[in-house]
């Protein structure tokens, strides 16, 4: 329960880490800590360097830029939660941010972590699959930037190489007025999800849904999007009906099941779950349901 | 492999060491200091008995590094003990069977106390809701709630007792 010894470094500029990591072997980011500590603590994870981005104040603040929130990936999940422009620009982000661990662990884990970590039951994710956030990730050879899709490769597996590190999320702002639902089931508040759905929808004249974004976590390997639901739900009126039959599209999703839910379980609470957020997000955007 | 000096100020007093990368803030805590009121349960950041405040903040002392935490303020629950007597969320702890055994209780004081700070009349809610984080085997919870909101209302009506 100890972890194995390692070397400690606490770059203070980014190009510094980039150089670090680059170089040094057998290296591994530390950003909050709150799920590779625990892996060390197991030894899972055995490193020879851990590279502490916490002291670079580049990976850090939140911008809005050209209609997009720029946040630094090493941002606190508990900072991003009580933040005035998340909850003005990003709500989906604020509401999901506070079902992810416990308010001890969101003081000290980073947007940027849980990104990197890609657990498939966790929330910050699924946020990004349904903004369709845009990565920049920063190494030696400068940055580049990644769409959330393409980020996100499997079962705890992204697009970053072993010497790359998250800088910034970049999330697009829909329009002042749009609604988000967020629903997840947990046998406790703070646990693992067996299954959650983030929702967007911006409603138009007569009440009409003009955009609409619904993605699904816990229930297979990564974040999915339910692009049937979404086509579903877009140029209708939201009502009780015409969300049903949307959120019914999570049949479709191909489930993993495991000791904690079956497949058809999770099926079953994707349907549910999804149906919840889209009404609070039909709710919030101004159509009574 | 791997040692950094390191300087925390625990409890207002400030400790400089020379310790290993891989020390635990815990583990600094109870060995370098001898400040063994803060418990380690899990040692996976599951059941919160390491909770301490790190500059002011909520933190499990298990899931982070001593060096990590070089220049920061820390406050154990020793730090939160008066010289003489108990503290108001002590004490009604005390009174309200908020411990049996008494293992998670340092964790328990701690996230009560953020809460409490940044919440001085919470709902029963508000408390269950903080304590998601600190597992209890003993009580059922009832008693460390009933203490929670007692402590509020004792710290709101400004009576110490």
């Amino acid at each position: 329960m100890k972890p194995a010894p390692f070397d400690y470094h606490a770059p203070r500029q980014l190009t510094e880490a980039a150089e670090l990591l680059a170089t040094l072997p057998n290296a591994k980011i530390l950003a909050g800590g709150q799920s590779l500590v625990p892996m060390m603590n197991f030894r899972y994870v055995i490193v020879d360097h851990l590279v502490d981005l916490g002291h670079i104040d580049d990976l850090r603040g939140i911008a809005v830029i050209d209609g997009r929130l720029r946040i630094g990936a090493m941002m606190r999940q508990r900072d991003l939660e009580t933040s005035p422009e998340i909850a003005r620009h990003c709500p989906l982000l604020a509401e999901a941010l506070r079902h992810v661990g416990h308010r001890q662990t969101r003081n000290r884990g980073t947007i940027g972590g849980s990104l990197a970590h890609a657990d498939p039951a966790a929330e910050l994710p699924a946020v990004c699959a349904a903004y369709d956030a845009v990565l920049h990730l920063a190494s030696i050879r400068g940055l580049r930037s990644v769409p959330f899709r393409e980020f996100s490769l499997g079962f705890m597996t992204t697009a970053l190489a072993p010497d790359e590190m998250i800088a910034a999320i970049e999330l697009p702002i829909w329009r002042l007025g749009h609604g988000h639902g967020f629903h997840e089931f947990a046998r406790r508040h703070g646990d693992f999800a067996l299954a959650g759905a983030a929702a967007l929808l911006d409603i138009g004249a007569g009440n009409v849904v003009r955009r609409a974004a619904l993605s699904l976590f816990g229930v297979a390997e990564q974040p999915v999007r339910v692009d049937a639901a979404e086509a579903a739900l877009t140029g209708k009126a939201p009502d009780s009906r015409v969300i049903h039959d949307a959120a019914a599209a999570a049949w479709l999703i191909e489930p993993i099941s495991d000791i904690h839910a079956g497949g058809d379980y999770r099926r079953h609470l994707a349907q549910v779950l999804s149906a919840r957020a889209l009404v609070d997000a039909a709710r919030r955007g101004g159509v009574e349901v | 492999m791997g040692k950094q000096a390191t300087r925390i100020t625990v409890n207002g007093k400030s400790h400089a060491r020379v310790v290993e990368s891989r020390l635990t803030l815990a583990d600094f805590l109870r060995h370098e200091l001898g400040l063994t009121g803060t418990h380690l349960g899990c040692e996976h950041g599951v059941c919160g008995a390491c909770t301490v405040l790190l500059d002011g903040r909520t933190a499990r002392a298990c899931l982070m590094f001593a060096v990590q935490a070089n220049g920061s303020e820390v406050t154990t629950v020793e730090g939160l003990t008066p010289d003489d007597g108990l503290s108001v969320l002590q004490q009604a702890f005390m009174d309200n069977h908020g411990l049996q055994c008494g293992f998670c209780t340092p964790g328990m004081l701690i996230t009560l106390t953020e809460l409490l700070r940044d919440n001085p009349d919470p709902t029963e809610h508000d408390v269950r809701d903080a304590l998601t984080g600190n597992l209890c085997r003993c009580t059922g919870y009832a008693g460390i709630v009933k203490a929670a909101l007692d402590a509020a209302q004792r710290l709101r009506s400004g009576s110490g007792a």
